[in-house]
């Protein structure tokens, strides 16, 4: 695709003193996942008020239910969200977690007798994240070394990892008994869960990975232009191999901490989180050109797609118009970008 | 490379060239000569051996036989990375750039600055690229005041002198530009136009292709005019007509 003549002349300043930088109204649209996140709260704040005169926002136990509702996917879009700007998509996260977290109960039953609890925790979930990082490297090495498209790689990937993670759980769910683990997923730190404190920690990585460092600044260039970096002499292909095993391990401590919170492996623990993570990254602001997007924006999105399914089952309103809500804001912040793109002057993927 | 090549003094020989893509002679014994401070335009129809000849030079195709001298030595390239390690950079007309990032961003592309921050935590020196994009900038009388805006907001023409930019702070004696206004209107070419005079007056050397004759007028010294993989004539711009070089170019 190429811009059309009449952009190019848009972006063509005469001097060379024009160059235009950011306008308010892009700053404002690189903060829409928060404000839409602002009016949502906003909104379900004023119908709990209207409608049983209590507050939605300003209680302890709804904020914490929503974060902890959102820590699964958001761990599977910070992943999301480096793959979706290198250009790409890892459709197989979803089942990659349920074979992490089949993986982490196994492990931790098994070394729980002879190790005791908290180093059966620690060796079962290093495990579980290590073997998630295992369909994350065969999928990087489809899409860099094979030109396998991601979409495609991964969609196959999805199929193994849910038949693995089935045939070791058995076909059922897998339940852990280790008082440590149930506390890891259950307990608190001064009042905030540990997994919510996890989740943090590991996002506020994943934002300095992306935004300070080489790996995310070629990130950005390969999904902005593959061509460019690779002639700037960035190694494409050992960069999406790194790539793909850091959304796989993403998936991989998903799956930890989701067996840590039920205390039980399923094969089929992130199915339902596979689009909301897709979701979470494009509400964020994301392309799925490539090229763009932040954690933070992922962060935000994820947030909104919480505050969505909390919220209707909170106002009482019937859970299946979660799935509505939730689609109409994807297409909404799709075409959002597409009109951002459009009139900003900014090019449209080539 | 670190030293300058004296103005005038051979910077880059290529001697009895030849590449074959099996039985395709794509280029037959080229001989040709870049000085410093001097622009070389290469013409010559759609498969003529152009591309071929900058690709050999450039380091993305090994050369059949003949040799490539850079100063005097012979040299050989296994990749464009060991090419523009030698200070022979490649400007094509466009999939250059990262258009979703800065222009210091872009300069460093592969080669990024780290600082330290807090005094341990590695982070991308974002200060130093954009005070290198400033000065580089700067130095091909190109003025930008917002360094923290994509490249995408600029103009093709503004796009090709960050792409120049990115070479001249990396030090490249040898710029190959490929068809640099191809994509540009007609100030945005003359700009162009004028930056390789700027190179040209820092002493570096550059092969300048392009089909349009009268930019090849307006910034060579030297005209040399491919035919089905040979040389088909030399000339000084200064004892040459348009007429002549399209003669040369059609053969007859």
């Amino acid at each position: 695709m190429s811009s059309p003549p009449a952009a190019t002349v848009h972006v063509a300043p005469q001097a060379d003193h024009a160059d235009k930088a950011r306008t308010p109204l892009q700053r404002v649209a690189d903060l829409r996942a928060w404000l839409f996140l602002a009016f949502l709260i906003l909104g379900f704040e004023l119908w709990s008020r209207l409608d049983f005169g209590g507050t939605f926002m300003f209680n302890t136990f709804n904020i914490q239910s929503i974060a902890v509702f959102a820590v699964a996917p958001l761990l599977l879009a910070t992943g999301q969200t480096f793959v979706i700007i290198s250009g790409g998509i890892d459709l197989s996260m979803g089942f990659i977690m349920g074979l992490a977290a089949v993986v982490a109960a196994h492990v931790i039953n098994w070394a729980t007798p002879g190790m005791g609890f908290f180093p059966a925790v620690l060796l079962g979930s290093l495990v579980a994240v290590a073997i998630a990082a295992v369909p994350g490297l065969v999928n990087g090495m489809l899409v860099a070394l094979l030109k396998v498209p991601p979409f495609i790689g991964t969609l196959g990937m999805f199929g193994v990892a849910r038949g693995v993670a089935f045939l070791l759980a058995g076909g059922t769910t897998v339940p852990v008994k280790n008082e440590v683990f149930a506390a890891l997923g259950n307990g608190k730190l001064y009042g905030v869960p540990y997994i919510i404190i996890v989740t943090a920690v590991f996002v506020l990585l994943m934002h300095y990975l992306l935004g300070q460092t080489r790996f995310g600044q070629h990130n950005y260039a390969i999904g902005a232009n593959a061509q460019a970096a690779r002639r700037a002499g960035i190694n494409i292909k050992w960069h999406l191999l790194r790539l793909y095993i850091l959304s796989g391990s993403c998936a991989g401590l998903a799956g930890v901490l989701y067996a840590a919170r039920f205390s039980a492996g399923a094969a089929q623990a992130g199915e339902p989180l596979l689009l909301d993570s897709v979701a979470a990254v494009v509400i964020g602001g994301a392309s799925l050109f490539g090229g763009s997007g932040t954690i933070l924006g992922t962060v935000a999105g994820a947030f909104v797609i919480a505050v969505i399914q909390y919220g209707l089952v909170f106002i009482n309103v019937a859970p299946f118009w979660q799935f509505i809500s939730v689609g109409v804001v994807i297409i909404i912040s799709v075409l959002i970008d597409q009109a951002q793109r459009r009139f900003s002057g900014g090019r449209q993927s080539e | 490379m670190s030293d300058m090549t004296p103005m005038g003094q051979p910077l880059l020989e290529v001697r009895h060239l030849s590449k074959n893509f099996g039985p395709v002679q794509a280029l037959n014994d080229l001989t040709m000569m870049v000085r410093a401070g001097e622009v070389v335009a290469l013409a010559g129809d759609n498969g003529a051996g152009k591309t071929t000849l900058i690709k050999a030079i450039s380091g993305v195709y090994q050369p059949s036989s003949g040799e490539i001298l850079l100063q005097g030595k012979p040299v050989t390239f296994g990749s464009p990375q060991e090419a523009r390690d030698k200070g022979i950079e490649t400007i094509y007309q466009d999939l250059a750039l990262a258009d979703n990032l800065t222009i210091g961003a872009n300069i460093f592309l592969g080669r990024e600055p780290m600082r330290r921050k807090f005094g341990f935590l590695p982070v991308l020196d974002r200060a130093k690229m954009a005070e290198a994009a400033k000065s580089t900038m700067a130095l091909l009388d190109f003025h930008v005041s917002r360094l923290d805006a994509p490249v995408s907001n600029f103009s093709g023409g503004q796009r090709q002198a960050v792409a120049i930019g990115r070479a001249v702070y990396w030090n490249a004696q040898i710029l190959i530009m490929d068809e640099p206004t191809a994509a540009l209107g007609v100030p945005e070419q003359r700009k162009v136009i004028s930056l390789i005079h700027q190179l040209k007056a820092q002493g570096r050397g550059v092969i300048f292709i392009s089909h349009n004759l009268q930019d090849i007028f307006a910034v060579a010294d030297r005209i040399v005019v491919l035919r089905r993989g040979v040389q088909a004539g030399e000339r000084r711009i200064a004892d040459t007509t348009h007429d002549e070089v399209v003669k040369l170019m059609v053969g007859g």
